[in-house]
């Protein structure tokens, strides 16, 4: 589509909005959010960018295939699982490591939990924007 | 312990993925796909030999504790279920090397017949009722996508009535689903066995059976809900549709004996006894409709039809005796059905056409290839020594015992039948001259394409005979699996623990 105005925004909107997705990503830990619904807030950013220069620029930007990173995606997932049967409980069972920041609390929580949901975060985005991207694409 | 039970789904999967992702090229996808399916049937075979040493196995997905996880459990029938799916898995894998052109590869067939792979093993493996939905969906999602792939006119027509009939069933499971779940508060299989008793409308337990008997029913393609089969396993390539006909349906079959044997055994008099109808009428009309086929392909997608009926009926009766047969017809099934299919695409490649009036003369140009189609289409009728007279005989013999003269004798003249058909396609296939005149013979593919080919086919039929020759140890496996559906105690109390 051929607008100023649309182009003036998206150049604003979409880098907003790929941070947006990340907060919703990290915040879904504890919180209302997390990988699926900051996936689909990643890939509306995407979209709007396909909408705003075409699907060609879009693809650029992405640069790779959105089919391989809803695959990658599904690779962590899988291996977020994995890491736990690996320690010897059964599979998909959260493995939980705290990185001491020197505050006297228990720590920096990180796990395969957050690594599950980066994996869900990837496919979600990835799966959205082939749909979007092949219904977008002039043939 | 876990590891036995999460192999099977995590391989394939793994597989898809690094299948998707490697950039080496077609080549390197090919042979990924067949690593995959063989790393599949070593962690299926040490599955069964685990289940068969230690009784039922038990996982807790995340280390959330049943009924409130998902739980994954393999007794022997689920575990044998996931060995056939692998033999059948690396049989069509091979054979795909030499079926599956350039296109729909670059497409992603190995990664959706991966998937698929998943999604079957996934739904043998679950334990608890939802997630059997989900494993359902992962299999249908991957098989809609094989359907279609590559875009022939013919495939979409089949896929549009495939995806559509599937939806409806879909829609009706989870109906079921919800409605069970108000009932009875709980999902997981083994605590649904407990539960379902103590509900007091015993009334709406029957009409929920009965949603889960359609939903089932036409995943499994009974009567009269199987027109979608017919209407589209013949258009799909045949790597597609021999892994759709040895184990799709069956999956129907296996949720169908899962659901009917753990979980609505209350009101036996009316939903086994509606099942039993089911079988009869499903045996009759697959044999009828092949009988009117004159499609390689058609025939042997009636004769789906026609063979549920017998597993149904094992299940319909539900005697000790009755559902052993039940569990080795399930595995003799799937063995020679998608070995017939293998057979139709070799016997398609050499005369150039699917339809039975268009070909002809291999017996003479090809005799090997009908060596290779005698055994499983004669095992199919239930000619002895083959693997199909023991799955008749066990059947007929459970039925003559309690008295069900009228399936007994269904059985015997459905089988009758399955001879005329399987000698028409030997007739029309085989014995004639092709009617161009030319003579197909083997070389005209080259030496890697026929073994691709042959190998999967010959090792197939080799199973047959095996099971044919030495049925002792089969029936012994299905009598303890049968025992372990009869009496669930023991599935019930591995999820659950002892605390009820």
């Amino acid at each position: 589509m051929n607008s100023l105005i649309l182009n003036a925004a998206t150049r604003v909107l979409v880098a907003l909005m790929l941070l947006f997705s990340v907060y919703m990503l990290l915040r879904g830990h504890n919180e209302p959010g997390g990988g699926f619904i900051g996936g689909l807030i990643a890939a509306i950013g995407f979209a709007l960018y396909a909408i705003a220069h075409g699907t060609r620029a879009a693809r650029r930007a992405l640069r790779t295939d959105p089919g391989r990173i809803a695959m990658a995606g599904l690779g962590i997932a899988l291996f977020a699982g994995l890491g736990a049967a690996l320690a010897g409980e059964p599979l998909f069972t959260g493995q939980w490591a705290f990185i001491d920041i020197g505050d006297g609390s228990k720590g920096l929580p990180v796990s395969t939990v957050l690594l599950f949901d980066i994996g869900v975060y990837l496919v979600v985005v990835g799966a959205v924007l082939t749909l979007v991207l092949a219904l977008e694409d002039e043939v | 312990m876990s590891w036995y039970l999460t192999l099977p789904i995590v391989i394939p999967l793994a597989t898809a993925i690094l299948v998707a992702l490697q950039r080496s090229g077609a080549a390197a996808g090919r042979w990924l796909s067949v690593g995959g399916s063989f790393l599949l049937l070593a962690a299926a075979v040490a599955l069964v030999a685990q289940v068969w040493r230690h009784g039922v196995i038990v996982a807790q997905m995340g280390s959330w504790a049943a009924p409130f996880g998902i739980t994954l459990v393999a007794d022997l029938l689920s575990a044998a279920m996931v060995a056939i799916t692998a033999i059948i898995g690396l049989a069509v894998a091979i054979y795909a090397l030499a079926d599956i052109d350039a296109r729909r590869e670059a497409l992603g067939y190995h990664t959706l017949y991966q998937v698929l792979l998943a999604g079957v093993c996934g739904a043998f493996l679950t334990g608890d009722i939802f997630n059997l939905y989900v494993w359902f969906e992962v299999m249908l999602i991957a098989s809609f996508g094989l359907m279609v792939l590559g875009g022939d006119k013919a495939q979409l027509d089949g896929g549009i009535k495939y995806i559509a009939l599937n939806l409806v069933s879909t829609v009706l499971f989870l109906s079921g689903i919800g409605l069970l779940y108000g009932l009875t508060g709980t999902l997981n299989m083994a605590d649904l066995h407990l539960a379902v008793r103590e509900v007091e409308q015993t009334g709406l337990v029957t009409v929920v059976a009965v949603f889960f008997m359609v939903a089932f029913g036409i995943k499994a393609a009974v009567f009269p809900l199987f027109f979608w089969l017919p209407a589209s396993y013949h258009t799909p390539p045949v790597a597609v549709s021999a892994i759709f006909a040895g184990l799709l349906t069956k999956v129907g079959v296996y949720a169908l004996i899962r659901v009917f044997s753990l979980i609505f055994t209350q009101d036996i008099g009316y939903t086994h006894a509606l099942l039993l109808a089911v079988a009869g009428l499903t045996m009759v009309t697959g044999v009828l409709g092949a009988a009117a086929q004159d499609g390689f392909r058609k025939v042997l997608s009636f004769h789906i039809v026609s063979q549920i009926g017998y597993m149904i009926m094992g299940l319909a009766l539900f005697t000790p005796l009755a559902l052993v047969g039940a569990v080795f017809y399930l595995v003799h099934h799937i063995i020679v059905k998608a070995n017939l299919f293998l057979v139709s695409g070799v016997a398609n490649r050499l005369t150039g056409s699917f339809e039975l009036a268009r070909i002809g003369g291999l017996y003479k140009s090809a005799p090997l290839l009908a060596v290779l189609f005698l055994v499983p289409a004669l095992s199919l009728a239930g000619i002895p020594p083959l693997s199909g007279f023991w799955a008749k005989f066990l059947l007929v013999k459970a039925s003559l015992d309690i008295g069900a003269y009228m399936i007994a004798a269904t059985a015997l003249v459905v089988g009758l039948l399955t001879v005329y058909s399987m000698t028409k396609v030997w007739a029309e296939a085989f014995w004639k001259p092709h009617p161009a005149g030319t003579a197909p013979v083997m070389v005209l593919l080259d030496q890697r394409e026929r073994l691709a080919l042959l190998l999967p086919i010959a090792a197939l039929a080799a199973l047959t005979v095996a099971i044919g020759l030495f049925p002792e140890p089969f029936v012994a496996f299905a009598e303890r699996a049968a025992g372990q559906l009869l009496d669930p105690t023991a599935y019930v109390r591995a999820v659950l623990g002892d605390v009820r």
